[in-house]
């Protein structure tokens, strides 16, 4: 299980980086969605994945029986996956304004702002 | 008592956010926003001196919130380092707050600019006082998510493209900041940043530190603009109107340098050969990039956009050299470099509100138009260009005698190199705009009043004041920059007193 979100999240990364790299607006945003996602993946993959022992401390002992998954890295997930929504959903609505008013979905195409001004 | 001054640590957090849910309730009545932006900025800068009193007297604050003793629950931490941006960052605001009054256009006003205003200082303010990694992420957020709608609001062709590199860019810092906290979290299994600095010497395991430092380093140094993560910077500062690019300029890459100083003081401390030797290296490109760009634009606001990537490179030599007089250096930096920079992004607005443009070629005459605006250039740009008895001439001067004394005889060359750069840049813009003439081709559009008119210079007067009070009276600046540099370079006290054991 651990070997399979390894390859997920490395498959996510590379695809991320590569989409981002893109020219087209809309690969760039998914290439953002993506990477978001990765470290999400990663941040659970972290707090061990353990099927079936969630984190009570069972009566008369004092501490937890490993193996058991870490509920803080689900907890701090969480907070990031909400912030990742507003954030992701905050720049695919000024992608959407920044290509109806430049009229291009051409990355290469925003160069304005750093043309010299001779 | 005590609850008093719990509640004046969050106050910083707490002040802007409740003034800003108060303007958000009151969203058509505008001039109630402006009083109640200016009430809030003046209150937080009583309460930032207060809180820098009360860390004076006392020594480092700390605030378990909700109760919860660390690590297990959320610190608030407020050292000297950290009282020192929270009142830099209450008096920014606070200028900010009167110059935007007779700057920002009505339909920004309209759509929620003063609210928004006040959550990125409450982002801001919550990035400086935090004592939790993954709690500085969620701060950082704050702050970015207020400035991407800041920089875009107005929604003009160049604002967009400019927002677009700016959220691009920060996006994929925090996605590697999260990562990054993740995995510091995997190795140590806790993110307060004193048990950090407490179990990571324990686990002998410099090749993983190494690189989730290294992780760090890239996050950070994109927020703080380093040199090869500063393009964003020049590409969209100079486009939101001149009080956003003010206190952006000022404010928003200081986080992330904040942020390096904290994270290479305290946490990854534990090879300091590799980290400080990359960050050393890392400056003196950032320093050079930034003042070279700079020699080749013909825009006001880029111009300075570039100088703000070359002192970020100051800032992180102090850091890099890791001496106390160099910490304090790079600290006292800081404090000398927000306040001369939003300055001087203030004087480009300016000149903009009356001559209708940024770019030197069509600029010319301010002299003749209005010395006091040319004086309250001066200052800063002498200030910036690091002239005796200003400010910058301290800053520098202790940032290069604390290499000498470390015998980095390069860095030191490098830097005073980039201080007679910066001062070619600063004649550049005093040339063009000040003092030749008028092109010919150029209609004039101003009119006789606008110019004579008190209220605008204020905001602007209180800057240089404030410069050139460093200036002339900078040893209790710098003695608070030598302290606060002793408690970061002696992390124990930081620790003992937020873990309490």
């Amino acid at each position: 299980m651990n070997l399979m979100m390894a390859v997920l999240v490395a498959v996510l990364y590379t695809g991320g980086i590569y989409m981002i790299l893109r020219r087209s607006m809309v690969k760039v945003i998914l290439g953002l969605i993506f990477l978001g996602h990765a470290a999400n993946l990663l941040i659970f993959t972290i707090g061990n994945l353990t099927k079936g022992k969630p984190a009570f401390v069972p009566e008369g002992m004092l501490s937890l029986d490993e193996p058991f998954a870490d509920p803080l890295p689900q907890a701090l997930i969480l907070t990031a996956i909400v912030i990742g929504f507003g954030v992701q959903a905050f720049a695919i609505i000024l992608f959407k304004r920044a290509y109806k008013t430049v009229g291009s979905d051409d990355i290469d195409q925003l160069n304005h702002t750093d043309e010299l001004d001779r | 008592m005590k609850s008093l001054t719990n509640i004046l640590l969050v106050a910083p957090i707490l002040l802007p956010f409740l003034s800003a849910i108060i303007m958000l309730s009151a969203w058509k009545k505008i001039k109630f926003q402006r009083v109640m932006n200016l009430f809030a900025s003046g209150v937080a800068v009583m309460a930032s001196l207060a809180i820098m009193q009360k860390v004076r007297a006392d020594g480092i604050l700390v605030l378990h919130v909700g109760g919860w003793q660390a690590p297990f629950g959320i610190s608030i931490v407020i050292d000297l380092l950290s009282a020192i941006m929270v009142v830099i960052t209450a008096v920014i605001a606070f200028v900010t707050a009167i110059y935007s009054i007779h700057t920002i256009d009505p339909e920004r006003e309209a759509f929620g600019f003063y609210p928004l205003l006040q959550f990125l200082l409450m982002g801001i303010n919550g990035a400086f006082i935090t004592g939790d990694l993954f709690n500085l992420y969620v701060w950082f957020e704050v702050m970015l998510i207020s400035s991407f709608v800041l920089i875009a609001l107005g929604g003009r062709k160049d604002q967009l493209e400019g927002a677009i590199k700016y959220v691009t860019l920060n996006l994929l810092a925090s996605a590697i900041f999260l990562a990054a906290a993740g995995i510091i979290y995997g190795l140590a299994g806790t993110l307060n940043m004193a048990d950090l600095a407490r179990k990571l010497p324990l686990l002998n395991n410099d090749t993983m530190l190494n690189l989730v430092s290294v992780m760090f380093l890239i996050s950070f140094g994109i927020k703080s603009a380093l040199f090869p993560f500063f393009f964003w910077l020049p590409a969209s500062y100079h486009t939101p109107p001149a009080a956003v690019s003010a206190i952006f300029a000022g404010l928003l890459t200081k986080v992330g340098v904040y942020a390096l100083i904290r994270v290479f003081t305290l946490i990854f401390t534990h090879d300091v050969n590799f980290t400080h030797t990359v960050l050393l290296v890392l400056a003196g490109l950032t320093m050079l990039s930034g003042v070279l760009g700079a020699a080749t634009q013909m825009d006001f606001r880029r111009i300075l956009s570039f100088h703000i990537i070359s002192q970020i490179g100051y800032m992180i030599m102090g850091l890099a050299l890791n001496s106390p007089l160099a910490l304090a250096g790079g600290i006292f930096y800081i404090m000398h470099h927000v306040i001369v920079k939003t300055n001087l992004f203030f004087v480009s607005g300016m000149v903009n509100k009356f001559e209708g443009s940024y770019r030197l070629k069509s600029l010319g005459g301010v002299f003749k138009a209005s010395p006091v605006l040319s004086l309250l250039f001066f200052i800063p740009a002498m200030s910036l260009a690091g002239i005796p008895p200003l400010s910058g001439f301290w800053a520098k001067f202790t940032v290069a005698k604390a290499g000498f004394d470390l015998e980095q005889y390069f860095i030191v060359g490098v830097s005073l190199l980039v201080g007679a750069l910066t001062l070619y840049s600063m004649t550049k813009i005093w040339n063009e705009v000040f003092w030749k003439d008028k092109p010919d081709s150029i209609q004039n559009n101003n009119t006789k009043e606008s110019w004579s008119s008190v209220k605008l210079y204020l905001p602007l007067a209180i800057l240089s004041l404030i410069t050139i009070i460093i200036g002339f009276n900078a040893e209790p600046f710098l003695n608070l920059a030598i302290n606060a540099a002793h408690q970061l370079l002696n992390p124990q006290e930081y620790i003992k007193i937020v873990l309490g054991s």
